[in-house]
């Protein structure tokens, strides 16, 4: 790519010192990636088995809570509420608001901790009614 | 890109060379995500067990497919959009970059119509015996 030298250039990746609020904008593509390709296929899978019939459902539950199945389902569960809360604060900053230093680090701050108390309740209630 | 106006200066400039209609159908399909993906993980945290035959009768309802069926469309069409700007971002040969976008645009449309299959199979037919 041709690039003019009279433009100036952003400091890159390696110059940044790392903030709350680059964190959880990268984990926002991450989570985001991670949900489109595993969380949209395993998704998929849970419909088409059980539009197939009970022995495709079956096996379909024997993988979703095999001991790997149970890491993959806590690991979506928490990426889903990263994004989405990541994905509300982005509304916010979206409408204008929160650009304040001192607000967009506290609001980045408050993502990742919703985010696990979230995945943390919702799983909790799953052990505590044990399907 | 012309060199007149100031906007003329800017227009398909980018990673993505153009982009309002993509960044506000991002931000629509986010916010039927929210809700829809929301219900659906508190619908399944309150049916009464996850074996086969809760699940299809649930998703047989028609208050429960058609939902279902709004929330495929809104997650493959999100994620299709912000698939390609990740692609944008890192895939950086020409070629490759039209490969991605095309494999992207396979799996996006492949995923979503197994899903509305599925769902409707499930609606229109009940249980497999």
């Amino acid at each position: 790519m041709a690039r003019t030298n009279s433009r100036p250039l952003s400091p890159h990746l390696t110059i940044w010192k790392w903030g709350p609020a680059m964190a959880i904008s990268i984990l926002h593509r991450v989570t985001g990636n991670g949900l489109a390709t595993v969380g949209a296929m395993g998704l998929v899978w849970w419909l088409t088995a059980a539009a197939i019939g009970p022995d495709a459902y079956a096996s379909f539950m024997k993988c979703a809570t095999s001991p790997l199945g149970y890491v993959v389902m806590v690991g979506l569960t928490w990426t889903f509420f990263q994004h989405m809360f990541s994905g509300l604060r982005h509304f916010v900053l979206d409408i204008g608001a929160g650009y304040e230093l001192k607000a967009n680090k506290s609001w980045a701050l408050v993502v990742p901790v919703a985010a696990i108390i979230v995945t943390g309740f919702v799983w909790l209630y799953i052990l505590g009614k044990g399907f | 890109m012309g060199n007149g106006t100031g906007i003329g200066r800017v227009r398909g400039l980018g990673s993505a060379k153009h982009g309002a209609h993509h960044w506000l159908a991002q931000r629509y399909t986010a916010a039927g995500n929210l809700l829809l993906v929301l219900w659906l993980i508190v619908s399944l945290l309150t049916l009464p067990g996850l074996d086969y035959e809760s699940v299809v009768g649930w998703i047989a309802h028609p208050l429960v497919a058609v939902p279902l069926m709004l929330m495929i469309v809104s997650i493959f069409w999100h994620l299709r959009l912000g698939m390609q700007v990740m692609l944008e971002d890192y895939v950086h040969d020409k070629g490759l970059a039209f490969l991605s976008i095309l494999l992207l645009n396979f799996y996006a449309i492949g995923g979503a119509a197994a899903g509305l299959f599925a769902i409707a199979k499930i609606a229109f037919t009940g249980a497999a015996s």
